[in-house]
């Protein structure tokens, strides 16, 4: 070769292709199965890796770059919010439990999300896939820490932050968000890819970070919505990918349609189960509300999913199957799971409470056909018992669904009032579910959700032995932390020390 | 003047999380690194099984011969999260963009004997696709690791190793162009010198201990290849006859290498004083593949200097190996 050539210059598709592309090599001492042992098993079939397209094309010296100025931005911020008691400048101390929900389930989220993506950024043959996962796994690990790093300073004055760790692991509600994670990480490479970098990231992820974001936003939560910002570039990168994934394995061979159009079914469906929260959030946490969670649905689920499988039908991918049964949802479930939690508040790391006068007129405006009709009934009956003097609250423990781990409250789709309760029967056992999306995950994979572990049921068993008082000693569920706001210590708190600034 | 900012003063109801209460009391408040580290990783009622292997948990400290009580011990001494991982890096990263484009203006590379860039080719080139494998093993610690203190410091790795690839991509491409990085490519797939070591990386990516992964990549084979190429070939031989531009060029490597074998040391030191049988097996882990890793290395370290200086340079760079075992607890 000639050295001391002049260097062509490179285009940056070439360039990129050259800084990562060309890095592997076609193993020839071992066999690429030694190497690659998961790629297979789950029936897709690859024949040329090289078809990827890269979403994004980042150099390590870039991506150092970018990100330190976005990490030097960010911490600044959360610093000066820290020292400026800028807890206090949110809403209303009612606002805290949509992030401490947030802590509680996605922070975990993002960290699982994380070691998720290091593993396909090892398990797939191909140099493309595994770099934009490596990077994607390094990103998620940054969300992890920045939401645990922004939500410390809230943890030191109020209740409920401290203990998320041991709460990701022990809490009836966080399993929710934990075995949707467990069921995507324990799935294979391209199932993981199709639940968590398309599924989540490209069709949920604005039904769950611009509902937060912007709840913070709106709500004065200055840290939060930093690292909303801040994260806004990652998740971009992250849709991309997951669109890109999609797209690579779908023309990659005409047998993988089916199995993808599973996925899709089945991860849709998950993810729509694990958004109930986030509509409970954005109808009644939030003081100062962005938007329904209709309005969010109509924008970001309807529209934005419309057009996505329009432009995937040409691949013959379907809309998900229980895509109905969501669309008939939307104006029940928020209602439902907040009912829910208020009525098992002794139970939650977080406070609820009967929406006000004022809530009641706005859920009325949003929901003009069915929280009239079906839900401010049992709304009011609660708010009557509070003013007689007692407490709405349902100390049977609920029946969770197997698949989704919600409890089972949801209504049939055609008739909000009735109870939706479906049942199968496997290896002699009967399992319950909320719906026949979540039946019908578990009728594809019983032998994957047998295993689940459900958090109810271990109140039964050994060593709690149905001890309730120690069951929620062994889950971290302080009193202080959980029941109705209204007599809360962080209100309490949160008044006071308002007063304190305002007057000072 | 002196100016009184003031703030309102209201008490604290917790110093801490309580993860990191149980851990380290709550006298101090703990730091980011703590905070951004401890008990993240999922710990009980795991819900599924792999369906990729069934016989594992989602997360299994069993994957892995070492044996750890607490793997929160495996902490890393430069405490690197996310956030000082990137301002670190990124400032690094300035300062070897000035060195391209000090190297690049004062035409260092067009000024160098050939023989120096014949060995920056033919020795430095080739290595980009030895990081690569680097950098797909520890994404395996990574993935598969117990713990985020032992794992989270090797995604952080792993994508060093693919800087490190780029910054020698792009060395390559100031020498020789893209035909520089086919030349090399060709060296690492075809070229004797090379073989021994591109089929010891192909078995090694076929390992599924994390910890055996960890250590044979980034205590033995790093702990080898960096002072015998970067340290020695590269920063005294070559700069001997003329290539400080390389030099100048392979600066991260060098820098990159003293930093990060702080926190490799201290793993290997804290695992080996876990238990006599961690220390036995990683005694067996690193014997037979710091013997064998050396003896790859020598046909490699012969493309820069004769015979006996290879055999020197690498027996040195064995000796070096072993004492920081030694010092590490290992081998006494």
């Amino acid at each position: 070769m000639d050295i001391k050539k002049t260097p062509k210059k490179l285009n940056v598709k070439e360039k990129y292709r050259l800084m990562t592309r060309d890095l592997a090599w076609e193993p020839s001492y071992r066999d690429e199965k030694e190497i690659y042992p998961y790629v297979d098993y789950e029936g897709i079939k690859v024949h040329d890796w090289s078809k990827w397209e890269d979403p994004f094309r980042l150099t390590m010296d870039a991506y150092w770059k970018y990100q330190a100025e976005k990490e030097r931005k960010y911490y600044a911020i959360i610093d000066a919010h820290a020292q400026n008691n800028g807890h206090l400048n949110v809403t209303d101390a009612r606002y805290l439990t949509a992030i401490k929900l947030f802590l509680q389930s996605i922070s975990p989220a993002e960290y699982a999300s994380h070691r998720g993506f290091a593993r396909v950024g090892r398990e797939f043959a191909g140099v493309g896939p595994q770099v934009a996962c490596q990077m994607q796994s390094i990103d998620e690990i940054r969300h992890a820490q920045t939401q645990v790093h922004a939500m410390s300073n809230y943890n030191k004055f109020y209740n409920g932050f401290k203990d998320f760790a041991n709460q990701r692991d022990r809490i009836w509600y966080t399993s929710v968000a934990r075995s949707f994670f467990d069921d995507a990480m324990s799935a294979g490479p391209f199932e993981f890819l199709i639940a968590i970098g398309f599924s989540f990231e490209y069709v949920l992820t604005n039904l769950l970070f611009v509902p937060f974001m912007s709840g913070a936003a709106y709500n004065g939560d200055m840290a939060t919505c930093t690292f909303g910002f801040s994260a806004q570039s990652d998740e971009a990168r992250h849709m991309t990918l997951g669109l890109e994934c999609i797209k690579f394995m779908l023309e990659q061979d005409p047998d993988n349609i089916p199995i993808v159009q599973k996925w899709i079914d089945k991860w849709f469906w998950r993810g729509c189960r694990l958004l109930t929260l986030v509509a409970a959030m954005m109808d009644y946490m939030l003081p100062k509300r962005v938007m329904s969670w209709r309005e969010a649905w109509n924008i970001y689920g309807v529209e934005n999913g419309n057009a996505l499988f329009r432009d995937l039908a040409r691949y013959g991918i379907k809309p998900p199957m229980h895509w109905d049964d969501v669309e008939k949802s939307i104006d029940h479930t928020s209602h439902q799971i907040m009912l829910g939690l208020y009525q098992w508040k002794f139970g939650t790391a977080f406070h609820s409470w009967t929406p006000t006068a004022s809530d009641i007129e706005w859920l009325k405006e949003k929901y003009p056909t069915t929280f009239e009709k079906y839900y401010l009934p049992r709304w009011e009956y609660a708010i009557a018992q509070k003013e007689n003097g007692g407490e709405y609250n349902n100390f049977g423990l609920p029946k969770l669904c197997q698949t989704c781990q919600l409890p089972c409250l949801f209504t049939e789709p055609d008739d909000p009032t009735q109870l939706a309760h479906r049942e199968t029967e496997y290896e002699g056992e009967k399992y319950h579910f909320c719906s026949d999306g979540c039946q019908h995950v578990f009728e594809q994979e019983p032998e994957k959700y047998v295993q689940a572990w459900l958090p109810m049921p271990s109140l039964m068993q050994e060593p709690l032995k149905g001890d309730l008082a120690a069951w929620m000693e062994w889950a971290s569920l302080e009193p202080t932390a959980s029941g109705e706001y209204a007599n809360s210590e962080d209100k309490a708190n949160f008044e006071k020390w308002r007063k304190q600034v305002s007057t000072d | 003047m002196q100016i009184d900012v003031q703030t309102v003063n209201i008490e604290q109801k917790n110093q801490t999380f309580t993860h990191l209460k149980k851990r380290f009391g709550d006298k101090k408040i703990p730091s980011r690194y703590q905070e951004a580290s401890y008990d993240l990783q999922a710990e009980e009622n795991l819900h599924y099984r792999p369906t990729w292997a069934p016989e594992q948990e989602l997360y299994d400290p069993n994957l892995s011969k070492i044996r750890m009580n607490d793997w929160y011990d495996l902490k890393d001494p430069r405490q690197f999260y996310y956030s000082t991982y990137t301002l670190n890096r990124a400032k690094q990263q300035e300062t070897m963009e000035s060195n391209f484009k000090t190297v690049e203006s004062l035409n260092l590379i067009e000024g160098m004997p050939d023989p120096v860039l014949a060995v920056a080719q033919d020795l430095l080139i080739p290595l980009r696709h030895a990081n690569y494998a680097a950098n797909m093993n520890n994404t395996l610690v990574c993935g598969y690791g117990y713990g985020t203190v032992f794992t989270q410091p090797c995604v952080y790795h792993a994508m060093d190793n693919l800087g490190i690839a780029q910054y020698l991509s792009r060395l390559g491409l100031m020498i020789g162009d893209v035909e520089s990085l086919e030349a090399a490519k060709q060296d690492w797939m075809d070229s004797d010198a090379w073989q021994p070591l591109r089929r010891s990386l192909e078995d090694l990516m076929c390992v599924r201990d994390p910890v055996e992964v960890f250590i044979k990549q980034n205590f033995v084979l790093d702990g080898l290849l960096y002072p015998l190429v970067y340290q020695r070939i590269v920063d005294q031989n070559l700069v001997e006859q003329g290539g400080s531009g390389i030099s100048i060029l392979t600066q991260f490597m060098t820098n990159w290498y003293l930093e990060s074998k702080r926190w490799v040391d201290s793993v290997i030191k804290t695992m080996a004083s876990e238990s006599a049988e961690n220390k036995a097996v990683l005694e067996e882990w690193i014997d037979s593949a710091a013997n064998h890793f050396t003896s790859v290395l020598l046909p490699v370290a012969g493309l820069a200097v004769a015979g006996n200086q290879a055999d020197e340079l690498v027996s040195e760079a064995h000796d070096e190996l072993l004492q920081r075992a030694k010092k590490a607890g290992l081998f006494k």
